[in-house]
């Protein structure tokens, strides 16, 4: 259900830059509705990365983190052309994965 | 899945110890429920396993001094230290203190981004937890202004 994300990553050197663009709602569960009624909280609280299938970046979030949040990390020793698959796993327990090449 | 939270707090310290025994997995199988929903600064570094709060210039926070748009607030942290185990974002005045926490991993650099919400001028925290329990802090005032009548 939930909108692909944006990855892109951009090898420099050694060090490649991987930005990614996810699309969630990222409810805070402060708001209230029109009716006076607390919005329950839903957002995403893991995100993790692989590069080639092997873990790199493990990440939990809270309720701050921005709508549609925006990701940046660095990745030591990835070449043109691997793989990174990021995941998002929300409080609802939906989850998302999708996958870039290191340009 | 309450039950399982609650089982899984109580055998944290169980966990913890199976974590330091090479089965880093485990350290990372629950959401840090305790932290995300500390209100203060302190509850949540402690909760994610900090244990003294030293501000450090080794650790750097990346934040705007003005920002015009509170939904939308970039912020950042990155430090050259090694033993590193978590990077924690935080803003003090916000409800829940805690943004995000980053496990730090060897193939990673310790430069971490992210966009967040504040729901007022506040001070942001940057804080960096050792492997020691050490919690390294930077902070910085970013000024909120909503609907341009400046901050």
């Amino acid at each position: 259900m939930a909108d692909p994300m944006r990855i892109r990553a951009q090898a420099a050197g050694d060090k490649t830059t991987v930005r990614v663009l996810m699309s969630h709602e990222m409810e805070t569960g402060q708001r209230k509705d029109a009716a006076g009624k607390t919005v329950p909280a839903w957002h995403i609280q893991e995100v993790t990365a692989t590069h080639n299938g092997k873990s790199v970046l493990s990440a939990e979030w809270g309720t701050a983190v921005s709508k549609n949040p925006f990701m940046q990390f660095v990745i030591k020793g990835a070449k043109v052309g691997d793989k990174i698959a990021v995941t998002w796993k929300d409080n609802k327990g939906d989850t998302r994965t999708d996958e870039a090449t290191v340009t | 899945m309450q039950s399982r939270r609650q089982t899984l707090q109580r055998s944290a310290a169980v966990a913890g110890l199976l974590a330091s025994a090479g089965f880093p997995q485990f350290a990372h199988a629950a959401f840090n429920k305790n932290a995300f929903e500390a209100k203060a600064i302190q509850d949540a570094v402690k909760a994610a396993g900090g244990a003294s709060l030293i501000e450090s210039k080794d650790v750097t926070l990346t934040a705007p001094d003005i920002a015009e748009n509170g939904a939308v607030v970039p912020m950042g942290i990155s430090t050259a230290l090694t033993g590193v185990k978590h990077l924690l974002l935080l803003v003090e005045k916000n409800p829940l203190a805690l943004v995000a926490i980053f496990q730090s991993n060897e193939s990673l650099e310790n430069n971490f981004l992210t966009r967040a919400k504040m729901g007022q001028t506040s001070d942001v925290y940057a804080v960096a937890i050792m492997a020691d329990g050490k919690a390294l802090w930077a902070k910085k005032e970013v000024k909120v202004t909503l609907g341009g009548c400046g901050g």
